[in-house]
């Protein structure tokens, strides 16, 4: 176990200088390095307790490569990830364990991210079952919980994920992310690959469940749009690198920089006299 | 009235018979596309708006799939036509773009040579420099920076939203009438998107080229369409002009759509208004409308499902297949949220 207490006073998420650098190489029988891509180059953020940080940015920018290096799926080049004033870059395996408690991840793709070969039951129990949770019968009851809690029925507990649809796919990782009370949970585009109208109903029940359990949400998207809804706070990401940061409003509404600018203006209004406003004005 | 239809779809009907029985994609599906015209086809996963396209022109063609009814362009029956009758006016007179920028070039072929094949498949005569040269143009025509030194390129070497363009061109090579788009934009960066969408409209303008736009998105709908059909579970659910559509809705499967949007031109709701439930199976549909389970101002006639028709005295074009008679739309519609949208100093 830990030996430093967890500071209750710190945020419980604090990334600072954050860099993801990946070697470019060539040659056959020994790899040369020739180059670097700056895939996240020096990101800072935090995340407060029960708050949602909205990361925004267009495919390349590094916002999934900075979810990843958050929950050490890979191993980031250099900088501090704090969880609850605990460094937790250099951490092993075993250190890490415990804290997978604490931090875990929805993913963007819902046909992907569901071991097929298992029952829904099994999948949205494992980190039960793993972290010594619950086992037996008790499992199966917080499981059939966990699946009515986000949507679904306590039948499904039988049931293989190829008979589910993309919105009762995300709703099963939603139900497998927040089996353990986690404190933090990191979505990584958990809407884009979903119909419109199942967005909605996807991002009500992560407002839902986030008053109810008090999480707190890194919630990455290229969707200004979703993001503006959901978040209280919003980084915008270009390029390895964090180009503004502030409240919705802040950024949203009053952009600073360029690139927020563009971004926003290249979002389609679903108000066709605006669009043509747009048209004249452009 | 105005120019003649390009294209006239009746009654359009494509079954596809499974282990499970005949499932009906695609019902009973009516409209015409005039030159010149961007039509826009919105709807779910399953609702049937890709299959529509496809069997256009003809490639739903297959053992298992049953076909009915009638797609014309320019009078000529093409669900009668042949194989190779179809080949020859597919590129040549109807051109698609796919989805999947990624996945619509062979990657093992240059961009150019790509282009040259589908040119020369179709005008044998043509020789490969006449071919190049052509490729040089169209790639140049739809935005590609340099495209002397582009049109050998692999496609991996194209970004996203180049490859697109490329799509685009290969589409455009042998002048079509029609370019049916199919999700053009959904894999592409907001930016991107943008881009694509004013390439689009470009052509549309310059070339009076007829445009079929197949979408889930609303906001790229009320960018360029000037017609949109909403469909259903294989149905057309609603039809009517671009406005008629955003200002004055009248299925409540359009008020779905439209209110579950996330807009950056107004506060934000507490909660965003949502469609319950999800899609039927096409296998198993509820009987009469088949919106019925998901609806909130479901009612005693419901069972039975409405003919499209028109229902408002002065939109005799805005057709809809909802009992409510349009006094009860416009107050459901207004309880029900943002849906039916105030138009900005109307």
């Amino acid at each position: 176990m830990s030996t430093a207490q967890p500071n209750d006073g710190a945020p419980l998420l604090d990334v600072t200088d954050l860099v993801k650098h990946f070697p470019v190489k060539r040659g056959i029988l020994i790899d040369r390095e020739v180059g670097q891509v700056r895939a996240v180059d020096g990101v800072s953020f935090r995340v407060e307790r029960g708050e949602t940080l909205g990361l925004v940015g267009e495919s390349g920018s590094g916002k999934s490569t900075v979810c990843r290096a958050v929950v050490r799926l890979i191993e980031a080049t250099s900088g501090s990830i704090k969880f609850e004033g605990r460094e937790i870059a250099g951490l092993g395996r075993r250190q890490m364990r415990p804290l997978r408690r604490q931090m875990q991840m929805i993913f963007q793709d819902p046909y992907a991210s569901l071991n097929p070969r298992k029952r829904v039951g099994q999948i949205v129990g494992e980190p039960l079952k793993r972290q010594g949770v619950a086992s037996g019968s008790e499992l199966r009851r917080q499981v059939q919980e966990l699946l009515e809690r986000v949507g679904l029925s306590s039948e499904h507990f039988y049931r293989y994920p190829h008979e589910f649809s993309g919105g009762q796919r995300q709703r099963i990782g939603i139900a497998r992310a927040i089996s353990l009370r986690p404190k933090l949970v990191i979505c990584d585009e958990p809407v884009s690959a979903l119909d419109v109208s199942i967005q909605a109903q996807i991002v009500n029940l992560l407002d839902d469940l986030q008053d109810e359990f008090g999480l707190a949400y890194l919630f990455v998207a290229h969707d200004i749009g979703v993001v503006r809804h959901i978040s209280d706070r919003v980084a915008v990401m270009h390029e390895g690198k964090i180009v503004e940061q502030g409240s919705v409003d802040q950024v949203c509404e009053r952009p600073q920089d360029e690139y927020t600018k563009k971004l926003l203006a290249a979002v389609p209004i679903p108000d066709p006299r605006q669009s043509r406003e747009r048209v004249r004005n452009r | 009235m105005s120019a003649r239809a390009l294209l006239s779809v009746r009654d359009l009907r494509v079954g596809f018979t499974t282990e499970d029985g005949l499932l009906q994609a695609v019902d009973g599906v009516s409209f015409d596309l005039r030159p010149g015209e961007v039509l826009a086809i919105v709807g779910e996963s399953g609702s049937g708006k890709s299959v529509t396209a496809q069997t256009m022109i003809g490639l739903t063609r297959a053992r298992n799939s049953r076909i009915e009814g009638s797609v014309e362009l320019a009078g000529e029956e093409l669900m009668s036509a042949g194989d190779a009758k179809m080949r020859q006016l597919r590129g040549e007179r109807i051109a698609m773009v796919f989805q999947d920028p990624m996945t619509s070039f062979n990657p093992v072929y240059r961009i150019g040579a790509q282009i040259v094949e589908a040119i020369r498949a179709h005008r044998p005569e043509t020789s490969k420099a006449e071919g190049r040269a052509r490729a040089v143009e169209l790639l140049g025509a739809v935005g590609i920076p340099d495209p002397e030194r582009r049109v050998d390129a692999y496609p991996h070497e194209f970004s996203g939203g180049m490859r697109q363009r490329a799509m685009i061109a290969m589409a455009l090579a042998l002048e079509p009438e029609v370019l049916i788009a199919d999700e053009p934009t959904t894999a592409l960066d907001v930016t991107i998107q943008a881009q694509i969408l004013r390439l689009l409209e470009q052509l549309n303008r310059e070339r009076n080229l007829a445009t079929i736009l197949i979408t889930h998105d609303l906001g790229v709908v009320a960018e360029i369409a000037d017609r949109v059909l909403v469909m259903y579970a294989g149905k057309v659910v609603e039809q009517g002009t671009l406005d008629e559509i955003f200002y004055d809705p009248q299925h409540p499967y359009t008020w779905g759509l439209l209110g579950s949007l996330t807009r950056l031109d107004q506060p934000r709701p507490k909660r965003l208004p949502q469609i319950a439930g999800s899609p039927p199976s096409l296998l198993d549909l509820p009987q009469g409308c088949p919106f019925r389970p998901r609806c909130p101002h479901e009612f005693s006639k419901c069972p039975q499902y409405p003919p499209l028709e028109a229902r408002l005295p002065d939109a005799p074009g805005h057709c809809d297949r909802c009992w409510l008679t349009p006094e009860e739309k416009g107050e459901k519609r207004v309880v029900a949220g943002r849906i039916g949208l105030e138009a900005p100093n109307a």
